[in-house]
Parts: structure tokens; C-alpha cells; sequence
């Protein structure tokens, strides 16, 4: 390919057709199964909880392609290139980011949407891998773990998007990135005293913050940490969503049967509470296969992240397998009742596309990661 | 060879350890997600399996509708505990937008079926696209019994269509006070964006102006929700649990419903307002502007027809004149301009000037006229107010100069809101020469006229006050110059545990630079307009209690300098504005009135009659 360099596989054995494809296109067979598999459990869902509609099944569909496309491209990328890029990438996000914010077009009532010519798609979603590339590229040639000094400069690059989406408001895809940013500082070997001393300061200061909000602001953040005391808005959500799952059993009711949403007693059925539906239909076996796919991913992910070859790539793949378990949860504990009700879909699963090409990109750079690792010379 | 061995081995060791560093911390979060897995496989295990049976039955069959309770609103109630807002009973007709199958068909059955009128349906259509699809929409409110049954014997053509038993504002004195209390109406969309849409979910109306407005968070109260089982139409079946409404809070007025009926009464069949105020304390005792209108009207959902009648009605009933309304004070500003006189010492009281019906500014022909063509004669400052002579107050005007006018009458509230609880509420005039070149743009205009300073002193020219604001001069007049905000709501009372919250009242900053002597000679002046032989409202005069006051007749338009003004030959629309503002009892004043009679002629004949049936209803009820 274009820009592999240095040794390829070491050739042990003859390979079958599919193997050489996928080296060829630099793809891992483990991780894209593991993929494919949530994927296409999804659209069985998809197709249920949109009441058997065909236009929304195939529209789905092409949007795995294409995100699919994008994982392939992504993957054909070395490491090498990816760090040279990642300045590059970050400081074209935070441009967009600011444009947003200038003159970004409203959608769903919030800044966060960017029209280019046909186009239109979300900044924020380059900052999704922009980033742990950009946390990556700073520590990449630093003495690890990172001195004071080293966080700081860290802490002003993670901040700055958060602020800059937390802003269009969109408190969720804010903490994601954030959360992406503080993978790789933690994962750089940040010091355990470090961690407590981060997280004291943090817990200190927000009373500091409540008291300068408004009272709206206030009531906000106290229904945000406890849904049920706003039955008519976000704690319908949740006590629909538990009736849904509980209903489901052990086995579920079968394909097809979910009757809370199909007689629309289980909003956004199709989308951010989809989880539910699985669970009503296919009962706890099925929320526990689905559990276990994701967890082969997210496991797969931090097993070629240890396999990396310098620090960046290790950095930047343990942050998106990370990230990766923190969309996963978010969605699973909002729609358990474990969570406070965030707007984070079901990755991979949920109706949409803007993410999911994203996170395919992701999984196609630690494609590349592991498919252009050298052999040390023995 | 050594050295490079020596420098890779170096960096070899670091790498290691960096790597290491790495995996001990991937392990740990490996650690950390199999944790969380956990914790929600054990939640799924709770709900799906020991908590199974129990979500079964709530999905299976029955199923839970989650309903808001709208609290019941808060009562208004006048000083001596009578009922001016209450909530009645009544039937309203409402519609489940997830529950109906065809919500178009059905909205045109029910309009076919006169269910909904045709005013209604923008109300119903802006509804419906702002809220959950699982809220009710009402569609009509206070429906008639007969309704009730025709709907009753259709209800099943109707899936997600229901009658509701609801409580509706009703305002059992109709357009008594209207302008201070104000009314409910449907939420507009303009409403929704200020509410708060979890308190506000169930409730169907919002109080749209005066207090119901001002108060509307105290009044409103919170929502409450319940937990409903429904059929699969929808229908409610029982109500499994929830949480009460918490009710909104009463408002107590310092209004006398018996005085303000008087007022009324007095102006019934004019135009016009009257405020009353107790000196001692702010409370607005009195709060009226006619004509009014009937709120009740608005809770129903009036027609546009209806609204605009109201709108286009040539007496402008929608138009608060109290406190909204701007007219020149007159010459009831007068006792104010003569206490600046003192104040400033640029008079003294005493020393008598001659009237001869009118005045010329040195080296001008413009004839100022007195009220009185023939002139009063001589005049010293006692005679001038019992008389109300304007050349005596030309010439104190002329004196004070027009900024030291603005600057002592400001101190009595002139020109600025006075700060009633009741929002809304506009400012008034009262000139300067600042004033003149903030408020014009052209440089020529922003030139102040010697001329402009002479009618100032008689409250003509610039000087706008909105009837209560010449309230709160007359009560500020009444306490020596110690000045109260006014209000309207004396207390706040929870429904639930009866506890009142009373409200203090606000003081304001005093009156200075007038001595005691200088109070009792303009005020004893003004009780002599009533009480005197030759007071301009001596007709009013009571023998059962003492009253000051002082006449003003305000101009609408300017007579020509040859001509007089014969109100009889004036269009009715363009006679003079009649005003009276008096205290009683004169020693220890409990009460401060403003009239004002739109074009009711002179302040004399007009309003002080009127002003004298107000405070006998208030002698006479004590």
C-alpha cells in the first residue's frame, strides 16, 4: 500500500484468500467480527423498534457501509502519519468549533451543526479523535508519566474543545471528548496521588461553581442527577424504559413483540433507548450477548493498544477503546435507570449516522496501529 | 560499539518502563469496566428477573399513563376577607394526542359537532405542536351541561377524547378593579417561553396582566403527577400513586371592595380614575379606572370579534387610565410648587401680589392667562392655593426657575414609576432642562423657554403623572413629606398551613428641606379649599370629618389667545381634564385620593364630588 513501510507480517504459513484481503487492506479479522456482530444485532433491533419499516432499515444499512468505508480508509493510514497529522486535526476542530459557535446553523434547537455546501455535519465529531490524537502527540515524545508542568499544557488542550461544545450546549458529546482527553493522561501512567489530588480539587470546587448559577441553572443540574423528580419529562422516560426491560424476563418476548414500543409507550425507542427494546424482546440473554460483544471490542482494543509499538499509537488506542466502554455505559446505565438521562446513543446500535462514522474511524486507526506494528529485528 | 550499546540500552530500559507503566494501568481499567459490567449485569438481573413479574403486569393489559395535577390556583381576596378571584368548578374537553388514531379527522367531528369553536382552533393547533404527545390538549373550556351529555352519548366515536372536571378562574365582581387584578387566559406561545414547562404541565391557564400576572408565581402554585392505569384506549382505569400538587397562595389586597364599588359608582358612565392610598403605610386602598371590562370573558377564550371590539371601543376600556394613563396634573400640583417656594426660600408667604387674570413675561406680548378672567385681585401664598391662582404660581415658578421645580418635585415621586406592585406601570414627566435635551433630538427643540418654566408651575406644559403617581404625591403631601411605596398586597397566605406572609411596608426616601412650620401652612391652606369661605371646593365640604384638598383642571388643547374656553361650546372629547386630590382627616390622615375625570371639565364641579362619595364610603363604613 501507499504509505506501509518496513516489514510486513512475517509469512509462517500460506494464507487463504480472506486473511491476504485483510492484511492487504490492513483491517483486523477479530475486531472487525466483533464489529460486524454489534452491528448487525442492531439492525435486527433497528428493524423491530421502527415497527418493520424497510426505508429506515435500508437507510441504516447505508450508513454502516459508508461508515464502514471510512474504517477501511482510516485503517490504510500508518501511526506514523496519524501523529504527524494530529496537530493539524485538532486545530482544524477547534477552528470549526469556533465557526460554530459564530454563525453554525441551528439544529435541534442547539449551535452545533456546520453547513458545507451539501453538507452539513458536527466539528465535534473531528474532536472525538482529535482529542487523544492531540493528548497522544503531546506525550508521545515526553518522559512518562508526564510532570506537572506536561498535565497543565494537557489540561489547556482537553479543555478548550470541552468548553468550546459544552457551550453550543451539548453537555454530553462535551464529556465524552473530555473523558477521551483523560484516558490518555491516566493511561500515560498519571500517578495515583495525581488522581486523588485531580478528582479533590475537582469535588472542591464545585460548590464554588454552584454558587455563582443562576437558580434555573441549579434546578437544571439537580434534575439532570435525578431524573425521577421530573415525571413528566425525562422520568417517563425511565419508567417506561424499566418496564420495558423488566417485562422482557430471561428470554424475552420474542422478535417483533416489544409492545412498549410498538404501542409508543417507550419514547426515542429507535434511537437512544433502543437497549430497551432489545432487553423487552430478547430478554436478559439477549442484553447479556450484546454486553459480551461490546466487551470483546472494547477487549480486543486495549489488547492491540498493549501490543503497540510507541507511545502514541498505545496512547491513542487505549483512549478509543476507552471511550468506546464510556458511550456503551453511558447509554446502558441512562436506560437502566443507573444514570441521569444524557442524549449518548447506543454505539453502533442506536438510529443515526454522524457517530457511528466517527467511532468506525476510530476502530479503523487501531486497525492501523496493529497492522503496521514492525517486527523487531530478532 | 560500547557507547551505542551503552545509549541504546539507556533507551531500551526507559521503554520498558514506559510500557510497563502502560499496561499496569490498562489492566486497571480493564479491571474498572469488567466492574461496571457487573454492577449492570446485577441491575438487568434485578429487573428481568426478580423484578419480572412485577413489570409484567404493568405492561401487559394495563398500562401506567404518568398525568400531571395542575394546582389549584391561589384566591384573591380584598382587605375585609371578601373573595374578588376564586375557582369554580367546570367541565372542560380534552384530547391525548398519542391515544388519537386521526388527530385532523377527529379536531373536524368535533368542530362539525360544535365541540370546538372556530376562535379555538389556533390555540389547539399551537398547543398541540409544543408539548409531549402524551399531555392533554384542552380543546374547549366550560363546557355547558348540555354539552357535557351530548359529548357523553359520543364518547366512544372519540378515542383519546375525554371531559375533564377542572377548576376555572372566575371573578365573582366581574369588572370591579379588573385593572388591578387583572386575569387568567390560555398560554400563548409567547407565555411558554417564560414558563417553566414542569411546574406549568396540566395547567391550561396563566394569569395575563395585573396582579394575576405580577403574583403568578405565588398564585400558581406547583404541579403535582399521578401514575394512571389505562385501557388500551386510553381511557384512565385507577390512579396507582403520585405526588399532590402543592396549591398556589392567596393574596390578601389592602383593597376596600365597599370603596372601590363607591369609586366606580362615582365614575360610573365617565372616564376616568381614582386611587386611594393610606398615607401611614402605602396601602392602595383604592384602585380603579372606567370603564373596565369582565375578565371572566378572557378565562372562556374570547372571540377575535369580541377582543377587538373591546380594542377599538372609543373609551378604551382595555386601558389602564390608573396607572398607565398620562395626564397633566394641574393645578394640583400647586401645593408641591408652593412648598418648594418655602423650601428654596424664594417666597415669602405673606407678601401679597396682585392678579389681573393674567401674565407677561417681561418683554414678550404672550399673555399667560389666570383660570379666572377677571384676576383674583391681591394674593398672598395661602389665597393663591384656596383660589388656585395661576399668576401668583407663574410668578413663584418664574422665582424657583424650572430645575430647582424638578428637583424638589422628583423628591415626591414625580416622574418616576412609583413602584406599585402591579407591573406595567409608566413613568410620568417632570421637565428639567436635562430632561429636554435627552428627550428632544432637533438642537432647537432641546432650548428651554422661559415660558415653558411658567406653566410648569401650574402642572401644564411637560409634566405628565399617571393618577396614581398624583396618589402618591397626595399621600406624601398628607405624611409631611414621608413617602411609601404603594402596593396592593398587603399579605401572602398558604392555603394548606394558613401561614401569612405580611408584607412590611417599604418606606421610601422622605421629603427634605421642609420645616414643620412650612407643612402646616400649605396643607393648612388646602384644608381652607375645602373647608374655607373661599376654597375652590368648598362644596364638598363635610361636617363630620375634615378634609384637604385641591382642585385642578388640566388642558387638552390650547385656546387660542384671543378667544376663552366655554366648556360648552367644546367638544366633549377636548374639555378639560378634571381633577381633585384631598387627605381626611386633615389632623391624622388616613386616607389620600386622587380623581381624575377625563374630560369632566373643572376639577371643581367634577371630581371633587365624586372624591367626596369615596372617603364617605370610607367615614361612613368605620
Amino acid at each position: 500500500m501507499i504509505f506501509s513501510e518496513g516489514y510486513q507480517y512475517e509469512k509462517r504459513r500460506p494464507l487463504g484468500y480472506a486473511a491476504r484481503l485483510l492484511r492487504d487492506l490492513h483491517l483486523d479479522g477479530p475486531l472487525l467480527a466483533g464489529l460486524l456482530a454489534v452491528s448487525s444485532l442492531g439492525l435486527i433491533v433497528l428493524y423491530s423498534a421502527s415497527g418493520k419499516s424497510p426505508e429506515l432499515f435500508v437507510q441504516q444499512l447505508v450508513r454502516l457501509g459508508v461508515a464502514l468505508v471510512a474504517l477501511v480508509i482510516a485503517a490504510q493510514f500508518p501511526p506514523k502519519i496519524l501523529r504527524a497529522w494530529a496537530p493539524w486535526a485538532y486545530l482544524i476542530g477547534l477552528v470549526l468549533l469556533t465557526l460554530v459557535l459564530l454563525v453554525g446553523e441551528i439544529g435541534k434547537g442547539a449551535q452545533r451543526w456546520l453547513d458545507v455546501g451539501i453538507l452539513q455535519f458536527q466539528p465535534s465529531e473531528i474532536m472525538k479523535l482529535g482529542v487523544p490524537m492531540i493528548g497522544a502527540w503531546y506525550l508521545h515524545d515526553r518522559r512518562l508519566p508526564p510532570n506537572t508542568g506536561n498535565l497543565l499544557a494537557l489540561g489547556v488542550l482537553i479543555l478548550l474543545p470541552t468548553v468550546l461544545i459544552a457551550q453550543q450546549p451539548d453537555l454530553g458529546t462535551a464529556t465524552l471528548i473530555a473523558s477521551a482527553g483523560v484516558f490518555v493522561v491516566l493511561l500515560a501512567g498519571l500517578r495515583l496521588r495525581a488522581i486523588f489530588l485531580i478528582g479533590a480539587l475537582a469535588v472542591s470546587l464545585a460548590p464554588v461553581l454552584w454558587h455563582f448559577m443562576h437558580d434555573y441553572q441549579r434546578q437544571r443540574v439537580l434534575t439532570f442527577f435525578d431524573p425521577e423528580s421530573d415525571p413528566l419529562g425525562a422520568g417517563y422516560h425511565i419508567i417506561q424504559s424499566k418496564i420495558a426491560i423488566g417485562s422482557g424476563g430471561i428470554f424475552g418476548k420474542g422478535w417483533l413483540n416489544s409492545s412498549q414500543a410498538h404501542l409508543e409507550f417507550l419514547p426515542e425507542s429507535q434511537t437512544d433507548f433502543i437497549f430497551a427494546v432489545l432487553g423487552e424482546e430478547f430478554g436478559l440473554l439477549g442484553l447479556l450477548l450484546i454486553l459480551v460483544l461490546y466487551l470483546f471490542v472494547i477487549g480486543r482494543g486495549l489488547f492491540i493498544a498493549v501490543q503497540a509499538q510507541d507511545t502514541f499509537s498505545r496512547l491513542l488506542a487505549g483512549s478509543i477503546s476507552l471511550t468506546f466502554f464510556v458511550y456503551v455505559f453511558v447509554n446502558v446505565g441512562m436506560v437502566t435507570g443507573i444514570l441521569p438521562v444524557v442524549g449518548v446513543p447506543l454505539p453502533l446500535v442506536s438510529y443515526g449516522g454522524t457517530s457511528m462514522v466517527t467511532l468506525m474511524a476510530g476502530f479503523g486507526i487501531l486497525m492501523s496501529i496493529h497492522t503496521h506494528r514492525k517486527l523487531l529485528p530478532t | 560499539m560500547a557507547s551505542t550499546l551503552f545509549v541504546s540500552n539507556i533507551r531500551l530500559k526507559d521503554h520498558w518502563s514506559e510500557q510497563r507503566l502502560f499496561v499496569r494501568r490498562t489492566i486497571m481499567a480493564s479491571v474498572l469496566v469488567t466492574a461496571l459490567m457487573i454492577f449492570v449485569v446485577v441491575r438487568l438481573t434485578e429487573l428481568q428477573v426478580l423484578n419480572y413479574q412485577h413489570f409484567t403486569d404493568l405492561s401487559q393489559g394495563n398500562r401506567i399513563r404518568i398525568e400531571p395535577v395542575p394546582p389549584t390556583r391561589g384566591l384573591i381576596y380584598d382587605r375585609n376577607g371578601i373573595l374578588l378571584a376564586e375557582n369554580l368548578p367546570a367541565y372542560q374537553l380534552e384530547m391525548t394526542p398519542e391515544q388519537v388514531p386521526d388527530i385532523e379527522g377527529t379536531l373536524a367531528r368535533l368542530e362539525a359537532l360544535g365541540f370546538i369553536r372556530e376562535q379555538d382552533e389556533e390555540r389547539i393547533r399551537s398547543t398541540l405542536a409544543s408539548q409531549s404527545l402524551f399531555k392533554g390538549v384542552p380543546l374547549r373550556f366550560r363546557l355547558t351541561e348540555e354539552e357535557v351529555a351530548r359529548f357523553a352519548v359520543r364518547r366512544p366515536l372519540f378515542p383519546g377524547v375525554d371531559i375533564r372536571a377542572s377548576l376555572t378562574r372566575h371573578y365573582p365582581y366581574g369588572p370591579t378593579a379588573v385593572h388591578a387584578i387583572g386575569y387568567v387566559g390560555s398560554i400563548s406561545k409567547e407565555d411558554q417561553a417564560r414558563l417553566d414547562p414542569a411546574a406549568y404541565a396540566g395547567t391550561s391557564h396563566v394569569g395575563k396582566i395585573g396582579l394575576e400576572r405580577t403574583y403568578e408565581d405565588a398564585l400558581h402554585g406547583a404541579a403535582g403527577v399521578r401514575q394512571v392505569l389505562v385501557n388500551v384506549q386510553g381511557r384512565a382505569l385507577s390512579t396507582l400513586s403520585g405526588d399532590a400538587p402543592r396549591p398556589g397562595r392567596n393574596l390578601i389586597l389592602s383593597l376596600d371592595l365597599d370603596m372601590q364599588l363607591a369609586a366606580e359608582a362615582a365614575l360610573e358612565g365617565r372616564r376616568g380614575a381614582i386611587v386611594a392610598i393610606d398615607p401611614r403605610n402605602g396601602e392602595v386602598r383604592v384602585f380603579a379606572s372606567m370603564p373596565g371590562y369582565d375578565p371572566n370573558a378572557f378565562g372562556e377564550g374570547l372571540s377575535v370579534q369580541e377582543f377587538q371590539d373591546l380594542q377599538s371601543d372609543p373609551d378604551q376600556p382595555l386601558f389602564d387610565r390608573a396607572m398607565r394613563g398620562h395626564y397633566p396634573p394641574g393645578s394640583t400640583i400647586k401645593p408641591v410648587i408652593a412648598l418648594a417656594g418655602l423650601s428654596y426660600e424664594v417666597v415669602d408667604p405673606e407678601r401679597t401680589i396682585f392678579c389681573g387674570g393674567f401674565y407677561r413675561l417681561p418683554d414678550h406680548t404672550h399673555r399667560y392667562r389666570d383660570w379666572k378672567r377677571e384676576g383674583h385681585g391681591r394674593m398672598n401664598l395661602h389665597d393663591a392655593i384656596v383660589q388656585s391662582c395661576d399668576v401668583y404660581f407663574y410668578e413663584l415658578a418664574l422665582a424657583l426657575d424650572i430645575d430647582r421645580m424638578h428637583d424638589f418635585a422628583v423628591q415626591f415621586g414625580a416622574g418616576s414609576p412609583t413602584g406599585i406592585d402591579i407591573m406595567g406601570e409608566k413613568p410620568g414627566v417632570m421637565p428639567s432642562r436635562d430632561w429636554k435635551r435627552r428627550a428632544f433630538s432637533r438642537r432647537e427643540d432641546q432650548v428651554w423657554f422661559p415660558g415653558e418654566t411658567l406653566i410648569t408651575g401650574i402642572g401644564q406644559g411637560f409634566t405628565l403623572m399617571t393618577p396614581l403617581q398624583v396618589a402618591h404625591v397626595t399621600a406624601t403631601l398628607a405624611a409631611r413629606g414621608q413617602r411609601f411605596e404603594p402596593s396592593l398586597v398587603s399579605a401572602i397566605e398558604d392555603p394548606l398551613s394558613g401561614e401569612r406572609i405580611e408584607r412590611q411596608p417599604r418606606e421610601l426616601e422622605p421629603v427634605r428641606g421642609v420645616d414643620p412650620a412650612q407643612w402646616e401652612r400649605v396643607l393648612g391652606a388646602m384644608r381652607d379649599v375645602v373647608h374655607g369661605p373661599r376654597g375652590t371646593a368648598r362644596a364638598i365640604a363635610s361636617s363630620e370629618y375634615e378634609i384637604a384638598g385641591k382642585t385642578g383642571t388640566a388642558q387638552v388643547f390650547t385656546v387660542p389667545q384671543e378667544e376663552s374656553y366655554d366648556a360648552e361650546e367644546v367638544e366633549e372629547r377636548l374639555r378639560d381634564h378634571a381633577l381633585f386630590i384631598a387627605f381626611a382627616p386633615f389632623e391624622q390622615p388616613e386616607i389620600a385620593i386622587a380623581v381624575l375625570v377625563e374630560n369632566g371639565g373643572s376639577g371643581s364641579k367634577t371630581a371633587a364630588p365624586v372624591a367626596r362619595q369615596v372617603l364617605d364610603s370610607y367615614f361612613g363604613s368605620e
